[in-house]
């Protein structure tokens, strides 16, 4: 890997006429590079016809390179810019922007993804990453090549969002929104807000209730006209585009209600993980999860009774549910962020009511990041023992205590007392759950929300675009998106309500103008892209003194469906014209040597 | 090893274009890639946003230029835009495979599965399978086709550019 610098290397030559292009090879870091040849791309094409600069970068994506893309475009008069990086899910719009900073049409530009589709896929074979990204790239420029400058098209937006859930991050958003004078369609699924939330008791750091947390918002939300709040309702049917959705919500057995909406954001939070009879003991009397304990400490005061027998010494299980590496059997892989906190902060209050309990805590990492150190720090102080245990040697839980003893054994390897083998009475057993997506089928269809491996709903990007997925107009926030505790799901919440805001307070937002279009010349009107159309956007227009088929630039969805149906060939589809395809072939087949 | 005739330095395997669908099989091959699952390197893809775009002439000229192969990565019932996307597709795959069969290339040469945005390893498996099966059936035996042939005439662009300025 040569040249890791910022600066990137340059090479090809002005020409005189024709296209001129900029060619951009990012080495993403190693993404790329450790696995793609990038000197030997740039040496394959940087004489392709039309390219007037190339060039390899660290990072194209850097404030850096995008600079110096903008004064090439400027300096060097280009018509056209490919950029060799990333998936378009990720920067195409960042690389738009940078051409239209510069002053070149934005929609001569292609992106050509030679990471997630060609390094990343290929890391086991350098050469054919390597021939491939030269393929790949070539069929860039060939598409740039033969592109239009085009001008984005404009459409109304509706004022109004739909937040889909009403947990704290949901009703958050929708305050945040209608603050901002939108209005907002909030749909619960249950009969009460507030969700896990509402349940809690005295919250880190300043020790308000959960539930009184929740109340304070709900009497915010009324306190807006422009909010709607809609329990035991769910959403089961949406169509429409960005900006303009239609969605149905059922609520209850009988009412329907429809609105039209700019913008969705889904919140639907989480479900704790619920471990199997037999993991950790779970079935035995006394084994109980997070969710289980906190509601019992909450549901008492004084000194801690359960099931009628005095809690002389409790033992915490920690990662249950969590970070199931193959180590630990496989599973969830994700660490779910909230649980030591919260672990930490239950043994503090254990401590206030009954300092005498003795309490364990059997972990593989504490990851109390931030803040919440302090409630590790608070729960050692206070007497917690913290045992350490490895991954593959988790602690054993059974109900083999002696006469007289409290009813539960748990036996553990101490990894930090090299290893001795410790066991553990107890009367309490609190299984420290994680968080795990909720059942949400209906709603993933209806919204066509991407899900990742692990169940939860996935952003383009966890940096630059952290609320947005794949469904232009659909944001996520919240714990459906990852485990966060409610103050990161807040934060979440009040950036998807910017997010939705800033898009929709312009009253239009900017689509792709990549619509179809009818050639009037080679239009015979022959009728059959009428009814290939469903969103009717297809037209009968005079032509000089006959009928063509024209297409309606507004209500086209650019989906291409009536240029297959074209006997005449006359229809293209913008930014992937027939041109553009076969160019795009050709780029593709061409010889590497 | 054998090195590939053009250099590169995989052996010589079929070449595949892939026809996606920017928002639904898209991103699904896209996560194939992030996860590292492997598929062999000759696989290209061109993003389009629908399945029911797909030119059956597309396919014939793909593969009288030299790909061996070509898969429509369909959208399937995922479709954002149609929701008889999954009929019109194999209607368009019925037109390509009779217009392959017509030039006397081998329908076979063409595939077609819907793959979703989370679908990468059923995207690898076909393409490992579809990949085999292309290689059995070796090499295209008519001579490849002169470049932009079939294609629109320019000028039908050049109107297209004159009405939209």
């Amino acid at each position: 890997m040569s040249d890791r610098g910022e600066k990137a290397r340059t090479s090809g030559r002005d020409r005189p006429h024709g296209n001129r292009i900029g060619v951009y090879i990012c080495h993403c870091g190693g993404n790329i590079s450790d696995y793609v040849d990038v000197e030997r791309v740039l040496e394959a094409v940087k004489d392709e016809p039309g390219v007037a600069v190339a060039k390899t970068a660290m990072f194209t994506c850097s404030d850096a390179t995008q600079q110096e893309m903008a004064e090439d475009i400027r300096e060097h008069g280009l018509d056209g810019l490919v950029v060799a990086s990333c998936s378009p899910k990720l920067h195409q719009f960042t690389f738009r922007e940078v051409a239209r900073r510069a002053g070149l049409n934005p929609y001569q530009y292609s992106q050509v993804n030679i990471r997630e589709q060609c390094s990343w896929a290929h890391t086991d074979d350098r050469a054919g990453a390597t021939d491939k990204a030269i393929r790949l790239v070539r069929g860039g420029i060939a598409r740039t090549r033969s592109s239009l400058p085009l001008t984005p098209l404009v459409v109304d937006t509706v004022p109004r969002v739909l937040v889909v859930g009403a947990g704290v991050a949901g009703l958050r958003a929708a305050l945040g929104l209608a603050q901002v004078g939108l209005e907002v369609v909030v749909v619960e699924r249950e009969a009460e807000v507030g969700g896990w939330v509402a349940g809690l008791g005295e919250l880190y750091p300043h020790g308000r209730h959960g539930g009184g947390l929740v109340a304070g918002l709900l009497d915010q939300v009324r306190a807006q006209p422009g909010i709607t709040l809609l329990t035991g309702a769910e959403l089961v049917e949406k169509s429409g585009a960005f900006g303009n959705f239609q969605v149905e919500i059922r609520q209850g057995a009988s009412r329907t209600v429809r609105a039209d909406v700019g913008a969705v954001i889904v919140a639907t939070g989480f479900e704790t993980y619920d471990p199997p009879a037999g993991e950790f003991g779970r079935g035995r009397p006394g084994v109980v999860t997070l969710p289980e304990f906190q509601r019992f400490l909450e549901a008492g005061t004084g000194a801690l009774v359960y099931e009628g027998r005095p809690v002389r010494s409790i033992v915490y299980v920690y990662c249950v549910g969590s970070r199931q590496g193959p180590k630990a059997g496989g599973g969830n892989l994700y660490c779910s962020r909230y649980c030591c906190g919260a672990a930490g902060h239950l043994s503090n209050r254990v401590a206030d009511r009954d300092p005498a309990v003795r309490q364990y805590h059997l972990y593989r990492d504490i990851r109390t990041y931030g803040n919440l150190e302090a409630i590790f720090t608070e729960s050692r102080n206070r007497g917690s023992v913290y045992i350490r245990f490895d991954e593959s040697e988790p602690p054993v839980v059974s109900g083999d205590a002696g006469a007289g003893e409290p009813r539960l054994k748990v036996r553990v390897r101490d990894l930090l007392t090299a290893g001795e083998e410790l066991d553990i009475r107890a009367d309490l057993v609190v299984l420290v759950t994680g968080m795990v997506p909720r059942p949400n089928e209906e709603l993933v269809r209806t919204l066509k929300l991407p899900v990742g491996k692990d169940g939860l709903f996935s952003e383009i990007h966890p940096k630059l675009r952290p609320v947005e997925t794949v469904v232009d107009g659909v944001l996520i926030c919240g714990a459906c998106q990852g485990p966060k505790n409610s103050s990161e799901s807040v934060a979440s919440a009040l950036a998807a309500a910017a997010q939705g805001a800033a898009v929709l307070k312009k009253g239009y937002a900017e689509l792709d103008p990549l619509v179809a279009v009818v050639d009037p010349e080679r239009c015979d009107d022959c009728g059959q892209c009428y009814p290939a159309c469903p969103f009717e956007a297809i037209e009968r227009v005079p032509h000089q003194g006959r009928e063509v088929a024209s297409v309606r630039r507004a209500v086209c969805k650019g989906c291409g469906a009536c240029v297959p149906v074209c006997p005449a060939a006359a229809i293209d589809l913008l930014g992937y014209t027939d041109e553009q395809i076969r160019a795009m072939i050709d780029g593709l087949l061409k010889e590497t040597a | 090893m054998p090195d590939r005739p053009d250099g590169g330095g995989g052996p010589e395997e079929p070449r595949i274009l892939v026809f996606s669908t920017n928002n639904i099989s898209d991103p699904g091959i896209d996560l194939a890639g992030s996860s590292h699952l492997h598929y062999p390197p000759g696989v290209v893809v061109i993003g389009l946003p629908c399945t029911s775009g797909v030119r059956p002439e597309w396919v014939l000229y793909a593969i009288q230029r030299g790909f061996d192969g070509v898969f429509i990565a369909a959208d399937g019932e995922e479709c954002g835009y149609l929701s008889d996307c999954t009929e019109r597709s194999a209607r368009i795959f019925k037109r390509a495979q009779d217009l392959l069969t017509e030039h006397g290339l081998e329908p076979r040469r063409l595939k077609m599965a819907a793959i979703c945005s989370v679908c990468a390893e059923p995207f690898v498996d076909h393409i490992r399978e579809f990949s085999a099966a292309l290689a059995e059936l070796g090499p295209v035996t008519a001579a490849p086709v002169e470049p932009g042939s079939g294609g629109s005439a320019p000028t039908g662009l050049a109107q297209v550019r004159k009405g939209y300025e």
